[in-house]
């Protein structure tokens, strides 16, 4: 038992170390088409298309309107949780600083404060909340998932402490009627235009500035990423600060959607946003993941829920499949690597002369 | 670098009294007797017969979890689960003594235990086979088993009065003004104290947490351990499940829902270390104590109830820059005895 547990191990690392010899991977446009983001895309396109057949009444724009108006506080929020994600870092505070934010705008509209610069007080303290797990996370030094646990309960609090009990509801009508309305007949909320923007910036971002993809290197190796001279502490301080803002955005969304500014709005919340991200194919230890794959895993999960909903499908079932999906995709990757690792060793067995193949399969 | 140093202390010899002071349940330990001192001083309601067994019937059902929990994440892994195994559990608690008549106490507590036991193996077995981390694998069970406990439960809750008196009376009676399920909770947590201090595979855990490749090569069986770990946890959360109906009046879809996140708080906040090697199920335990009692103490206090969840996430912070001391401390401490050469 022990022997073979050790010998797995030592082949595992030895065939990520010596990359020369193996086939390289996918380039190209195999890589583009047959990658996880794709297939991610594939898997939300065949569910759409189910849906439109199976579910009456889903193909229509009012379904794009209200899917879309109810996915926007996830996808947002997993715009910047996907980085710090990539980056082996965890925030789990997200949740929270929306609902303080919520709480703060409430108080100050309730208070006779003009709408603008109430929404401006918000943002900042959603700004606030973030630097301050990121002064905490990358400039003390502390675990990022204890410290955010930590942070979760306090800014809920404070949401409490700021709001109470009470529900602050007389929002101004033209701001709910702007939340809430479509571009022309398309059924698209105005709101995606801004959402657009925001994941446009992260997806760029992370994927095209040299910040970005420093933020894969940090996660791979923290040594290797010290060594190429990335600032470790700036670049986490930053992204959670970023987060604390979107975080914000996320909460005055809910607060004018809904109409309602409560100490308990979006609770809960940080665990399906997590569990989008991850589905979206961003690996828990960092170093690997996409923004296009997390985009349609938040789609993806959306339009499961709401043709559930149509489908009069009770919500159990949703949770169950959400929890189902996130478990088989980290599942698949592990059990593809293992049957690939047992393939690379048939093959190097195969290979090379009897009387030097177990030297060579742990070498 | 030698001549720097006062050699004050001795390395080989630490005191009793030395081993005590560096505890990493002390701090905890020293907020909650403030805070119980305090409070009393204020309020002398606060430790009266009624109100003493209040705190600790409150605190009963997080003291398991907290005490579960610690085996898995000492482990460096994780259960976010655990809420959803106890809702399930309590809701299958209900169900029993509603739908089986005359079902003897004894066997609603093993089907309870194996129940949270064969939750908790499957985490164990996702974790270790697939060899998927264990936040990721428990988010998703959390949803799953909550789904399962929704499908089940329906709208159906089930109510004290479907319920044995003699269980009831689990969380009313008192030996020496312990409540008997207090008592329950003390008798886990001393047998997984010793345990994780004294058996070779409860230093295992340990072991395992520190540096889990190191574990592997020293020859130590790290999967069947983590496992174990798992499976432990699941039973424990099995047992707060039954503790709970005997508790609670009443048991739905939504039991334990949101419990994870205070589980996992309780433990840091006792010292445990959440990327594993270190930490103590007392200290947990402690850590759940304080946790609760917060909340009994801010209301004797007559300070507003609001504050009470802002409260109790400082005090997870404190207990992460602590520990972050701590182990500053003593990283400090080798490199100089390694410096000193002896």
């Amino acid at each position: 038992m022990t022997d073979t547990d050790t010998s797995t191990t030592l082949t595992s690392a030895s065939t990520s170390k010596t990359l020369a010899g193996e086939p390289k991977g996918r380039t190209g446009w195999a890589r583009l088409l047959l990658g996880r983001d794709a297939i991610m895309i594939y898997v939300l396109l065949v569910t759409i298309g189910i849906a439109m057949i199976a579910v009456p009444r889903f193909a229509s724009p009012v379904t794009t309107g209200f899917l879309l108006l109810d996915v926007v506080p996830v996808l947002l929020l997993a715009m910047p949780m996907t980085l710090i994600i990539v980056t082996g870092e965890i925030d789990l505070s997200v949740a929270s600083t929306a609902g303080l934010t919520s709480a703060v705008l409430g108080v100050l509209w309730a208070g006779g404060m003009d709408i603008l610069p109430a929404l401006v007080l918000s943002l900042i303290v959603g700004i606030v909340a973030g630097a301050f797990n990121g002064l905490l996370i990358a400039v003390v030094g502390l675990p990022s998932l204890a410290v955010t646990i930590g942070t979760l309960a306090l800014y809920r609090g404070l949401a409490l402490v700021v709001i109470g009990d009470n529900a602050v509801a007389n929002f101004p009508p033209e701001l709910n009627q702007f939340v809430t309305s479509k571009i022309g007949g398309t059924g698209i909320p105005t709101v995606m235009i801004f959402v657009l923007i925001i994941v446009l910036v992260f997806g760029i971002v992370l994927h095209v500035t040299p910040f970005g993809r420093g933020l894969y290197a940090m996660g791979y190796s923290k040594e290797a990423a010290r060594f190429v001279g990335i600032d470790l502490a700036q670049a986490k301080f930053w992204l959670y600060v970023a987060c604390g803002l979107v975080a914000a955005l996320a909460g005055i969304y809910w607060t004018l959607r809904y109409s309602s500014a409560r100490s308990d709005n979006a609770a809960g919340l940080e665990l399906t946003v997590i569990a989008a991200v991850l589905l979206g194919g961003v690996s828990i230890f960092g170093g690997k993941g996409s923004i296009p794959g997390v985009v349609a895993s938040v789609l993806l999960i959306g339009t499961i829920n709401y043709a559930l909903r149509l489908g009069r499908v009770s919500d159990v079932v949703l949770i169950i499949v959400t929890g189902t999906l996130l478990i088989v995709s980290v599942i698949i990757p592990s059990i593809t690597a293992a049957l690939s690792r047992w393939a690379h060793e048939r093959r190097v067995r195969h290979e090379l002369p009897r009387a030097a193949s177990s030297g060579a399969s742990s070498a | 670098m030698t001549t720097t140093v006062t050699p004050t202390t001795p390395p080989r010899t630490r005191s009793r009294w030395s081993t005590l002071l560096r505890a990493r349940e002390l701090p905890v330990t020293i907020a909650l007797v403030l805070l119980v001192v305090f409070t009393y001083a204020a309020n002398p309601l606060f430790l009266s017969a009624q109100g003493t067994k209040d705190l600790l019937l409150n605190a009963t059902i997080m003291i398991i979890l907290a005490a579960g929990q610690t085996l898995v994440i000492i482990t460096r892994n994780i259960d976010l689960s655990v809420g959803s195994i106890l809702g399930l559990v309590a809701f299958m608690t209900g169900s029993l003594f509603a739908n089986v008549e005359g079902i003897p106490i004894w066997l609603v507590f093993l089907a309870g235990l194996a129940f949270g036991a064969v939750l908790g193996a499957i985490n164990g077995l996702l974790v270790t086979v697939a060899g998927v981390p264990a936040l990721v694998i428990t988010l998703g069970t959390l949803y799953i088993y909550r789904g399962i406990n929704n499908w089940w439960a329906g709208g159906t809750q089930y109510f004290a009065g479907d319920r044995p008196e003699a269980f009831g009376n689990l969380a009313v009676d008192t030996v020496f003004g312990f409540p008997i399920i207090t008592l329950i909770a003390v008798v886990v947590v001393v047998i997984l104290a010793i345990y994780l201090g004294g058996a070779r595979s409860g230093r295992d855990l340990y072991a395992i947490g520190s540096d889990p490749a190191a574990a592997t090569l020293f020859g130590i069986k790290v999967s069947r351990r983590v496992l174990f770990a798992f499976v432990a946890n699941g039973l424990l959360a099995g047992l707060a499940g039954v503790l709970y109906a005997a508790r609670f009046n009443s048991v739905g879809a939504t039991t334990g829902s949101g419990m994870e996140l205070d589980v996992v708080a309780a433990a840091v906040v006792g010292g445990v270390a959440i990327f594993g090697g270190s930490g103590s199920v007392i200290g947990a335990a402690l850590g759940a104590l304080l946790l609760t009692t917060i909340t009994s103490a801010l209301t004797a206090l007559r300070v507003d109830k609001f504050w009470q969840q802002a409260i109790v996430g400082i005090l997870i912070l404190l207990a992460i820059v602590i520990d972050r001391i701590a182990a500053l401390r003593t990283a400090r401490k080798l490199r100089l005895s390694e410096a000193r050469d002896d």
